[in-house]
């Protein structure tokens, strides 16, 4: 077999000295163990923000509740919102994409290890600097987007709201720097062969995702260290009170905040399309358009943040220019559905749990996403946002896309982290109950902010159906902690009992696939040729080679 | 059937976008089961059976995924169109020469509606008559709050230092519900108020007896009530026209009586819950901005019988 040097491999690698036990980890600049790292610092946190989920879903459930007072219950919202967005599905997808990237591309690590390592650390820190403050006079409780002037020194006294800007500005710094080495890693370490083109789909989208993190979070940091320099040296940028701007603010972190939205789904995107092929048996439908239409999604996510803000009164031009391009970002994003249905249609689909949740996500984020559009057309935005069906719809793109594409990533790749399968049959009991669980909590609340209750609010009046539908989202609520439950306990028992995977469980193509399970420190001995976007196939099926068979095809 | 708000409208406004919102449902609801159709087939018909054929491996189709490129586009465009539409007729243009009706301020957490033309203050309790065109001005004293009637009116918000304005009407005589719809502190749940849409002669009535100065109890725990309002720091925030309060910080009370509800949708008015208000606010709206003054069992029956007597 025709076999290269993986690129550096002459170069001897910074972790040279080996340590044991826990410092192997702490002290670790190996792209696995740190991938691994955010991966369960992640899962920590997935449990912090469910608990409060499930706490303000308990406190939802009757109307004129006093199981917790109101600033509880704000505190509780806030942190559930700045956890998940922050402190769950970025780190879990940056684990994915840090795992998986240099095995995709065949490099031995990140471009930069210890920055990668440090990369880490400064995010976990943030975490800490965040739910610190519950031991400091209580959380920051003006939700995960802190309108100025309600977080400013006047309305908000207490020390919550710095730490929350502290633990964010620290996150930013960490996710900033990450997404600089995942740019430099992709473009600079791929193998012979692999040129941009046949990167795999999940590495060419987390590539993407590096460029809009770098555009996007200097806008956060930059407006955090403005409310920082208005909390603690009494400044004025967002205090209308003294001549500073309240809609300043909020140009700002919706500038970063869509954005933001995508980053939390390019890489679930980019998981999706390396799930549903391999399930399929066939390759990707349209690469260039699924590729394509990332970049496109990437543009555009930078010129739709006014519609966030169209109840604040910008005026009908700027608020036609942001419909229109909130509309137009729904056509690249339509066009994904499409290939990946297209994907599975003529394929012989094996569904493993990794694949039920892949078509669980594509089906829920299709919710998702068009609920999306009604936030579009301007004057339905006027009466939905701010309500339940705003968090419904929010729910449906993160839950039911980003979670679900997460799910799906660490039934597909826990093989190759651990050496170990998942159980199925656990697998499945989870996908079911997370499926029936999550509609019967989310889909109810279109409804409910149909009928005008608002986001937000820690108790509200026994107004016709509203504590029936209420009920009903806080029993799907705890439907999803039993999944949940058997979810860890399926990692639980897998890490240790799992049956082993050897290299390439799933018959998949990509050069992960190609070393062992879990990798060896270095990665790969050697790297096989790439001559497509498949070079596992390409290696087993030389007669059916892609490249050769799609120039056939198309001639 | 629930009653859903959104799409239940009483004013021309409300009408369009529940027009729009009902074809989009039909529109979005249409998409989706398309997907689900597609996605259902694939699962079923392609799923893997012992002895399939190995797939064919295809890449995939230039005019199949330039069709489902542009029908979307040409879908949006024509919902684009509608949109633009829909916005100015939801929303009608102002001129300068519209006259201003009301001025709603947002407060933490309560509304104050101050009558333009006619100088009646009201609070959480929004007076119009039936099928007359007002013209709101919406400003906040404090937060960001934003200003809900789903039945009525679209929400806008009530930015500190960048006033917005809005038509508001309604069809039929009617009490409709309105909320805040911005996040704006401790007590938002409890920042709810009503529309009442009287006939013209109603509204009329109403608001002349708004504007009547209440008559100064002479005698019993009513007078007494008057004396500790006057002679306490209730003064400090609240008005009540005829005595020497005449802040804006609280709710104006001269015609407390008159309302369905206290605190901002809390509690309905009835003279319990104003007694249980008096002695311990945070009873009812834990952490609002009324200060609870350790009343005396006497005093807070007094000031509730006083208070009783503003209608």
């Amino acid at each position: 077999m025709n076999q290269v040097m993986a690129p550096g491999a002459e170069a001897a690698l910074p972790a040279s000295e080996p340590h044991e036990g826990l410092l192997s980890w702490v002290a670790s600049v190996d792209h696995k163990q740190i991938g691994i790292m955010y991966m369960l610092g992640a899962l920590v946190f997935f449990g912090i923000g469910g608990i409060e989920a499930l706490l303000m879903r308990i406190q939802l459930a009757v109307p004129n509740n006093h199981f917790l007072p109101p600033d509880a219950y704000n505190q509780l919202f806030t942190m559930h919102g700045t956890t998940m967005i922050f402190l769950v599905v970025m780190p879990m997808l940056t684990g994915f994409t840090i795992y998986l990237v240099p095995l995709m591309i065949g490099a031995r690590d990140m471009a930069f290890p210890r920055l990668n390592a440090l990369s880490f650390w400064i995010q976990i820190f943030g975490g800490i600097v965040l739910y610190f403050s519950f031991f400091d006079g209580g959380a920051p409780d003006n939700g995960w987007f802190s309108y100025a002037p309600l977080s400013e020194n006047a309305f908000s006294s207490l020390p919550g709201q710095n730490y929350w800007l502290l633990g964010l500005a620290a996150i930013g710094i960490g996710s900033l720097s990450g997404a600089i080495n995942v740019i430099v890693t992709v473009l600079d370490l791929r193998a012979p062969g692999m040129s941009l083109r046949r990167l795999p789909l999940f590495a060419w989208m987390a590539f993407v995702n590096s460029w809009l993190m770098v555009m996007a979070l200097p806008v956060l940091n930059g407006a955090i260290v403005m409310l920082l320099i208005d909390r603690l040296l009494n400044g004025n940028f967002f205090t209308p009170a003294s001549g500073g701007s309240a809609l300043l603010w909020q140009h700002f972190f919706w500038a970063f905040g869509h954005p933001e939205v995508y980053i939390m789904i390019l890489p679930a995107f980019g998981i999706i399309s390396e799930v549903i092929p391999v399930f399929s048996g066939k390759p990707i439908f349209g690469y260039g358009f699924v590729a394509a239409s990332t970049v496109a999604i990437a543009f555009l996510s930078l010129a739709v943040w006014g519609h966030h803000m169209f109840a604040v009164g910008l005026g009908h031009l700027s608020e036609v220019f942001f419909g229109a391009a909130s509309m137009a970002i729904a056509v690249p994003t339509g066009v994904k559905i499409f290939n990946w249905s297209a994907t599975m249609y003529g394929g012989r689909i094996r569904f493993t749990t990794s694949m039920m949740f892949a078509v669980g996500f594509l089906l829920m984020f299709t919710i998702g996403g068009l609920s999306g559009v009604s936030f579009a057309v301007v004057p339905l935005d006027w009466q939905l946002t701010d309500s339940y069906y705003l968090v419904a719809h929010l729910h449906y793109v993160l839950f039911g896309g980003s979670i679900f594409g997460i799910f799906a990533g660490i039934y597909y790749w826990f093989p190759k982290i651990t050496g170990r399968m998942l159980s199925e049959s656990w697998g499945k009991w989870h996908f079911w109950l997370t499926l029936i669980g999550f509609n019967m909590t989310f889909l109810i609340q279109h409804l409910l902010g149909m009928m005008g209750m608002p986001r937000r609010v820690w108790t509200y009046p026994a107004l016709p159906d509203w504590a029936a539908f209420n009920l009903i989202s806080t029993i799907g609520a705890f439907l999803l902690l039993l999944a949940t439950l058997v979810f860890i306990w399926n990692l639980f028992i897998s890490v240790q009992n799992g049956a082993p995977a050897g290299d390439n469980p799933w018959d998949a193509w990509t050069l992960e696939w190609a070393t062992t399970s879990p990798p060896a420190v270095y990665n790969f001995d050697r790297v096989p040729p790439v001559h497509g976007r498949r070079p596992l196939w390409d290696l087993a099926h030389p007669e059916m080679a892609d490249e050769a068979m799609e120039r056939a095809a198309r001639s | 059937m629930p009653e859903i708000s959104t799409l239940n409208p009483l004013s021309p406004f409300a009408a369009q976008i529940s027009h729009l919102f009902v074809a989009m449902l039909v529109v979005l609801g249409a998409i989706f089961l398309l997907v689900l159709g597609i996605v259902t087939y694939a699962i079923v018909k392609y799923r893997d059976r012992p002895g399939a054929p190995p797939p064919r491996q295809t890449f995939g189709s230039r005019n199949l995924e330039i069709a489902w490129t542009l029908g979307p586009i040409i879908l949006l465009a024509i919902i684009f169109v509608f949109t633009v539409q829909t916005m100015r007729a939801s929303d009608p243009p102002i001129s300068a020469d519209d006259p201003l009706q009301l001025r709603i301020i947002g407060h933490q957490w309560w509304w104050e509606a101050d009558y333009l033309k006619s100088g009646v203050i009201a609070a959480n309790e929004i007076h119009i008559p039936v099928g007359q065109r007002w013209l709101l001005d919406l400003e906040s004293a404090d937060v960001i709050h934003d200003f809900w009637v789903a039945e009525l009116v679209r929400k806008i918000d009530m930015v500190p230092g960048h006033p917005n304005h809005v038509w508001l009407e309604a069809d039929r005589p009617g009490t409709y519900f309105g909320v805040c719809a911005e996040f704006c502190g401790n007590e938002h749940a409890w920042m709810r108020f009503r529309v009442i849409a009287q006939p013209l002669a109603d509204f009329q009535r109403w608001q002349q007896a708004q504007l009547r100065v209440p008559p100064s109890p002479t005698g019993g725990a009513a007078a007494a009530g008057l004396k500790l309002f006057e002679h306490n720091t209730c003064v400090n925030c609240h008005t009540i026209a005829g005595t020497p309060g005449n802040q804006q910080i609280g709710p104006d009370l001269s015609h407390l009586a008159s309302r369905t509800t206290i605190a901002a949708g809390a509690a309905d008015n009835t003279p319990g819950n104003l007694y249980r208000w008096l002695k311990d606010p945070n009873s009812i709206k834990p952490d609002t901005h009324m200060p609870n003054f350790q009343l005396s069992d006497a005093d807070a029956k007094a000031l509730t019988a006083y208070l009783e007597t503003l209608k």
